[in-house]
């Protein structure tokens, strides 16, 4: 903004000659490349995209008005329904906040099984992510079939363990819900042991493959200083070099026991985001391990934890957590009710769009579609 | 790494004249707020993302305050004339009486800073920022932040759209979640929804509760023909 | 003249295939249902699953999934319909060419699921759309899906080609537009189709106290 002195952070202006015609497209609700109701209109020179505005709301559930007419407890089985991909890390960072909130402790053993099932999330999301890039690249159907293949396996360990595939609703205040059934971590680190090889392949079909490199080095280039002050996390920002994940800064849970490294980008382009990915996965392999190996016996809920008739007194917490796609976090004030007064999610996948303009203006209409594959979004977070 | 307290007494003194106050947090997140005034507001923030190395804004959402009423109990003395023994006297007589306080509500707008620049060396709670609008009605203005934070972009316009805070000086303040047509702030507390109750087989609580207010006004609505 | 199953049977051993126009269309339209790309919220991540290696729709020959609804027979809807979003999910509908089927997959698709209580969410796609299979679950399985799947070949292998609940598109009359609702400043207008979505028999007197 001129005037104030504030230096701000916009998106560049395209120059278009005067007289030229440009071609107005709206790319979505219903677009196969959107991977769900996501709109983004698009005015075009020819094949340059001169201006880009995303729309929204299309998948608004009115998840926030929802959990703030009813208890704490019954808002987790909706988390599990932002982003659909990871339901495990969603559970997670609202009992963070309600565990900030409430001043509440988190056994040994269940903060052992929050790090096992969020480090599954974590590379089942990664895998599908990686599996839509390359759908979206053209490659159609067998990076995906790949990674569902893996995907399926994990599953199959959520299943066994929470009651469902995809919305495990695991998490409670001060703990887990459930402990390990009879056989489960041998099954897991059998699956975990499988991991590696599974990354090897993916890697052997694409990291040096001259179709990927060619489409996707050099495209959709973020700059660090614009992705820090426009609120970019997770993989989008640490391909961009800026060394910051919540595991390692907030020191939630039990991060701090296991190692592992914090992948950073050079060029901040969609091949670094690939990357990143592939990496984090291996990273995430390790933990697993590490994790499997140590896993304590105990309890797995806080006994002053009460289900029922759960009321923290007034006040207000954030917590936040890594998820896969980014910092998601979750700000809640309490009124002394058994509701909460407010309850907000900050999702990641709708910050992380906010840059999307910057990235695709000036680049080819074809390149629009893959930089947006590229940021790994959830419609279900987006418009919540 | 500075506290809230300290960093209040930073403000005032980097900044002459600036209104900036602590909100204390009593619950055990111990998360304490800077209230800042909103003729100040782009001012802090700039000073804050510049000098005080706050280079990242996560969060921004809005609050709906409602009017609340207050009732207190005033005790007062008075002079009445009274019958005394068969003779009319003045008497002094303490009366209690409920003083009902009505405090206008407003809308709030709430911002969770972190640095990232500091952050592994330095880890800290989140800095919170708040600002408050006049009241809920007619006076629902804040300054945008985003020229300072751009991932405040969209989520200024979320709480424009659901909460109805007008941010001056934002580049494209539009709805971001409901349709352009409509009118109502979904997220405000008072807000009531369409009335598209529909046949229920076992209505309760809440729902029970819709489906009774559905009835009566069908029921007023066949009076009126 | 049908041929009593029996008899089918027998000569099928004998090596004579017996069959009737009726049969032959409807096996043909059944097992190449093309549904379309069109994925709504949490339930076309299982949608996809049921596409994938484990699996496998391809069996059923419905393996082609058009991103245009031009090409396609089958509308999945796979998730939440928001109110902002069902105005697009009937145009798409209208788009669609007969014959067309409609499966509403998981509960939010059914009647608003555990969403039903907001302000933004449509309380079923049936108020505007006639659906064919309903899979209730949230998400439902792939299995489940499956089933739906097999539930609507077994529909369009038992509809006859003429007479009076012949599918539509043997029918010249037949209704094939359906009213896209408007937003509006406080709810969709219509909210609801009276054609395809009629008051539930009694609910004038069992709950709501509609009058129709």
């Amino acid at each position: 903004m001129s005037g104030t002195g504030i230096q701000s952070f916009l998106p560049p202006v395209i120059d278009v000659e005067a007289g030229e015609e440009l071609l107005e497209v709206a790319m979505g609700p219903h677009h196969p490349s959107t991977h769900g109701v996501f709109r983004m209109d698009v005015a075009l020179d020819g094949e340059r995209v001169v201006r880009l505005k995303p729309v929204f709301g299309y998948l608004h559930r009115n998840h926030e008005k929802i959990a703030e007419k009813t208890t704490y407890l019954a808002s987790m089985p909706y988390t599990d329904r932002l982003d659909y991909f990871c339901s495990m890390t969603n559970n997670w960072a609202y009992a963070l906040a309600v565990e900030k909130l409430a001043g509440m402790e988190v056994p040994e053993r269940a903060e052992y099984l929050r790090v096992i099932t969020a480090e599954l999330t974590r590379v089942q999301n990664h895998a599908s992510a990686i599996g839509f890039l390359l759908q979206e690249m053209g490659a159609s159907g067998t990076p995906l079939m790949y990674a569902f293949r893996e995907r399926e396996k994990i599953l199959d360990l959520f299943e066994a363990l929470s009651g469902s595939r995809m919305m495990c609703n695991y998490m409670r205040f001060g703990g887990c819900r459930v402990d390990l059934p009879a056989g489960w971590l041998d099954r897991a680190k059998l699956v975990v042991a499988g991991l590696p090889r599974f990354i090897d392949e993916i890697e052997a079909l694409l990291t040096s493959n001259e179709i990927l490199m060619a489409r996707s080095q050099g495209v959709g280039v973020l700059r660090p200083e614009l992705a820090v002050n426009a609120g970019v996390t997770g993989v989008m920002l640490r391909a961009t070099g800026v060394n910051y994940d919540v595991r390692k800064v907030d020191h939630y849970g039990i991060y701090d026991r296991f190692s592992f490294r914090v992948p950073l980008g050079d060029h901040g382009d969609i091949y670094d985001r690939y990357m990143l990915r592939v990496l984090e996965m291996r990273e995430s392999v390790k933990i697993l391990e590490q994790a499997m190996a140590q896993i304590p016996e105990g309890p797995i809920l806080d006994p002053k934890s009460k289900p029922r008739g759960f009321r923290p007194k007034p006040g207000e917490a954030y917590g936040r957590i890594e998820a896969p796609k980014g910092e998601l976090g979750f700000y809640l004030i309490s009124d002394g009710s058994g509701n909460p007064y407010r309850y907000r999610v900050r999702p990641p996948s709708l910050i992380n769009l906010t840059i999307l303009e910057d990235m695709c203006l000036g680049q080819n209409v074809a390149d629009v579609v893959l930089i947006f594959g590229s940021v790994d979004i959830v419609l279900g977070e987006v418009d919540r | 790494m500075k506290s809230a307290e300290e960093l209040v007494e930073e403000l005032k003194s980097a900044l002459p004249g600036v209104d900036v106050a602590l909100v204390v947090n009593p619950s055990p997140s111990a998360q304490h707020s800077l209230r800042v005034a909103a003729e100040d507001a782009l001012r802090v923030a700039a000073y804050l993302r510049d000098q005080a190395g706050y280079d990242y804004c996560s969060n921004a959402t809005g609050v709906d305050w409602l009017d609340k009423e207050t009732s207190e109990k005033v005790k007062t003395t008075r002079t009445v004339s009274k019958q005394v023994d068969g003779v009319e006297q003045m008497v002094e007589e303490v009366v209690e009486e409920t003083v009902k306080r009505v405090e206008p509500g407003f809308l709030e707008a709430v911002y969770h800073l972190y640095s990232m620049k500091r952050g592994h060396s330095d880890p800290h709670p989140p800095l919170v920022l708040r600002m408050r609008t006049e009241n809920r009605a007619d006076r629902v203005e804040l300054p945008s932040l985003t020229p300072v934070w751009r991932s405040a972009e969209f989520q200024e316009r979320e709480i424009f759209d659901l909460y109805g805070i007008v941010f001056k000086g934002h580049r494209d303040l539009r709805r971001l979640l409901m349709w352009e047509e409509f009118e109502d702030h979904p997220m405000r507390r008072d807000y009531v929804d369409p009335d598209d109750y529909e046949y229920e087989p076992t209505p309760h609580d809440e729902v029970l509760k819709r489906a009774e207010e559905h009835r009566a006004q069908m029921a007023a609505a066949e009076g009126a023909r | 003249m049908a041929v009593e199953p029996d008899l089918k049977i027998e000569l099928g051993k004998q090596g004579v295939f017996v069959t009737t126009l009726n049969e032959l269309y409807n096996w043909g339209r059944r097992n190449s249902v093309w549904p379309m790309q069109f994925g709504l919220a949490c339930c076309a991540i299982e949608m996809i699953a049921t596409t994938m290696a484990r699996y496998d729709l391809a069996r059923f020959g419905a393996e082609v999934f058009r991103p245009s609804p031009r090409q396609a027979d089958l509308m999945i809807i796979s998730g939440t319909v928001t109110k902002k979003m069902a105005p697009q999910v009937v145009r798409l509908y209208n788009q669609m060419a007969e014959p067309r089927y409609v499966i509403a997959m998981g509960a939010c698709a059914i009647s608003g699921g555990p969403f039903k209580q907001g302000y933004n969410v449509l309380k079923g796609i049936d108020r505007y759309i006639p659906v064919d299979v309903h899979i209730p679950g949230c998400p439902p399985r792939p299995e489940a899906l499956i089933h739906a799947f097999m539930t609507l070949q077994k529909k369009i292998a038992a509809q006859p080609l003429t007479g009076e609940s012949r599918p539509r598109h043997l029918d010249a009359l037949a209704q094939g537009e359906f009213p896209v609702p408007v937003p509006s400043a406080h709810d969709l207008e219509p909210p609801v189709n009276r054609l395809v979505w009629p008051l539930p028999a009694g609910a004038a007197t069992a709950g709501s106290g509609e009058t129709a």
